[in-house]
């Protein structure tokens, strides 16, 4: 079985330490989140564990064959079109070009965007279809590990709702196993199998929440009073500085 | 092969798009009529008769050769720009340290005046194809060479980063990342390199060379030749307007769709 195991894992730029102590395992077919502000690490975290940053102290085990990471910021190549950014992955991987485009069409399509978009350039895209344009370009090429960084945050509900429906429909299979960042703590519910929440300055897990339910059958419900019990947790509150009155 | 195609497809579009600058180019050549008929034939010769002298002058083999060293000796001034430029500015600009030690260098080289070019390179070659060329080149070598530099050093980590995490193997991150945008930044310089090249031989054949179009034009104004000093410059800007337009305007298009 495939893991991704982090131990001891503390990073600094410069002087600045960024994380702390960080520890945590995935294992396949996993969702696991990790919620908490903003400059809290949660990005140098993934690049750590995707190899993109050299780690400096601790132990970071990642077996899985294939990964593939949806970017904070989308990094679409601005002189290629919807399609060709979508199919990047794959032409990397030596797909032949005719494979790749009905491919890359076929998702496309899925994630609502429309026929009529496909040529389009990114600057012509807004912020959302950059994001669906992005999230398509990675798992169009099928990873074993998924890295997400917040891929729904400029989508409406009605998207956001219908990406994550098609995130449990691979989570169902077992297909994938994800590294989830988002500070939307209600999506974070309904996805993942863990959640560990990161406070900044030092950047370290505070807290890790399991959720035993499958996916499938986490309703409305369900997901609304979880939310209300993390909401209403200690750590939470301090983490994010939450004051209610 | 793709993107010539594109080129070709876009093309009567683009023909047709020129209608405005057709109609501006009319009204230059009235404006132009209304000069002859104030200042007189001897200062301003009228746009008909300039085009005459020019269907002559086409007709004589002497200025079609002398054309032809002029064009020979642009193309091969703007040629070794256009490959030495571009390999020293790509080169420097994978290097810190080379690109802040040839600033300076490309700002002087930059600053001087052609004519101080011409007169130094008139003393070191002689009269002469080399003494035109080698002008050539300085004159439009640092355009190329900045150009070149400047898009080097601004490829953005973040795609280096995205390609690493798709695996993307070393020929395919030099065409699909490098590439297109250090294009976007080169072409734009080729194309104003060109220009300096085309403006800088005729000026250095003036003075230094009893051939091509430069040679012409010297010995019209020595003959007080108006007509042929104008139809020579009409000559001139129509070949640089001709490339520029016909040829240069249509791939700039295509290389720059992407850009906001
Ligand atoms: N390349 C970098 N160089 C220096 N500091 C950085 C760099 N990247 C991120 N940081 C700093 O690290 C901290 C955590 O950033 P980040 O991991 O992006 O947080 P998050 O994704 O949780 O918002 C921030 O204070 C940020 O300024
Ligand atoms: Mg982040």
């Amino acid at each position: 079985m495939a893991r991704l195991k982090v131990e001891n894992l503390s990073f600094s730029f410069g002087y600045d330490t960024i994380l702390d102590n960080i520890n945590f395992e995935i294992k396949e077919g996993e969702v696991v989140s990790i919620v908490g502000p903003s400059g809290g690490g949660k990005t140098t975290l993934l690049r750590l564990c995707s190899g993109l940053l050299d780690r400096q102290d601790g132990k970071i085990e990642n077996s899985f064959e294939t990964q593939a990471i949806a970017f904070q910021d989308p990094r679409l190549l601005p002189w290629k079109n919807v399609i060709d950014n979508i199919a990047f992955g794959l032409k990397a991987m030596g797909v032949s070009s005719q494979e790749r485009e009905a491919r890359a069409k076929e998702i496309a399509l899925k994630f609502d965007l429309e026929e009529s978009d496909f040529e389009k350039f990114p600057k012509e895209l807004s912020g959302g279809m950059s994001q669906r344009v992005s999230f398509a370009r990675a798992l169009v090429t099928k990873p074993k590990l998924l890295f997400l960084d917040e891929p729904f945050s400029a989508l409406d509900i009605g998207l956001k709702r219908e990406l994550q429906d098609h995130v449990m429909e691979l989570i169902a299979d077992k297909e994938i196993t994800i590294f989830f960042i988002t500070h939307d703590i209600m999506e974070a519910i309904r996805l993942s199998d863990k959640i560990l929440l990161l406070a900044p300055d030092p950047g370290r897990i505070v807290k890790i929440f399991e959720f035993d339910v499958p996916q499938s059958q986490r309703d409305d419900e369900y997901v609304y009073t979880q939310t209300a019990k993390l909401l209403s947790d200690r750590e939470i509150i301090e983490t994010f500085e939450l004051e209610f009155k | 092969m793709k993107s010539l195609l594109k080129i070709l497809r876009d093309f009567p579009a683009y023909l047709w798009s020129g209608w405005g600058a057709i109609a501006s180019i009319f009204l230059f050549i009235a404006a132009w009529d209304i000069g002859n008929q104030v200042y007189g034939d001897m200062i301003l010769p009228s746009p008909l008769e300039t085009f005459h002298t020019l269907a002559t002058l086409f007709k004589d083999p002497d200025f079609t050769q002398g054309l032809m060293i002029t064009l020979r000796r642009a193309m091969v001034g703007f040629g070794i720009s256009l490959v030495v430029g571009t390999a020293l500015g790509l080169l420097a600009g994978f290097f810190v340290t080379a690109s802040i030690v040839s600033r300076p260098i490309v700002t002087i080289l930059m600053g001087m005046p052609p004519i101080a070019w011409i007169v130094l390179a008139m003393i070191w070659f002689g009269m002469g194809d080399a003494t035109v060329e080698f002008t050539v080149i300085v004159a439009s070598l640092p355009i190329v060479f900045v150009g070149a530099l400047q898009g080097t050093r601004t490829l953005e980590d973040k795609f280096e980063e995205m390609a690493d995490i798709f695996k993307v193997p070393l020929m395919m991150k030099f065409f699909d990342i490098y590439l297109p945008h250090i294009f976007s930044y080169v072409f734009p310089a080729w194309v104003a390199a060109l220009g300096m090249a085309w403006k800088i031989v005729v000026m250095a054949e003036l003075l230094a060379t009893s051939d091509g179009l430069g040679a012409d034009l010297a010995m019209a104004r020595s003959q007080l030749d108006t007509a042929s000093a104008l139809a020579i410059v009409v000559a001139m800007v129509g070949l640089l307007m001709v490339a520029e337009y016909i040829f240069l305007e249509p791939i700039k298009r295509e290389v720059e769709k992407w850009r906001d």
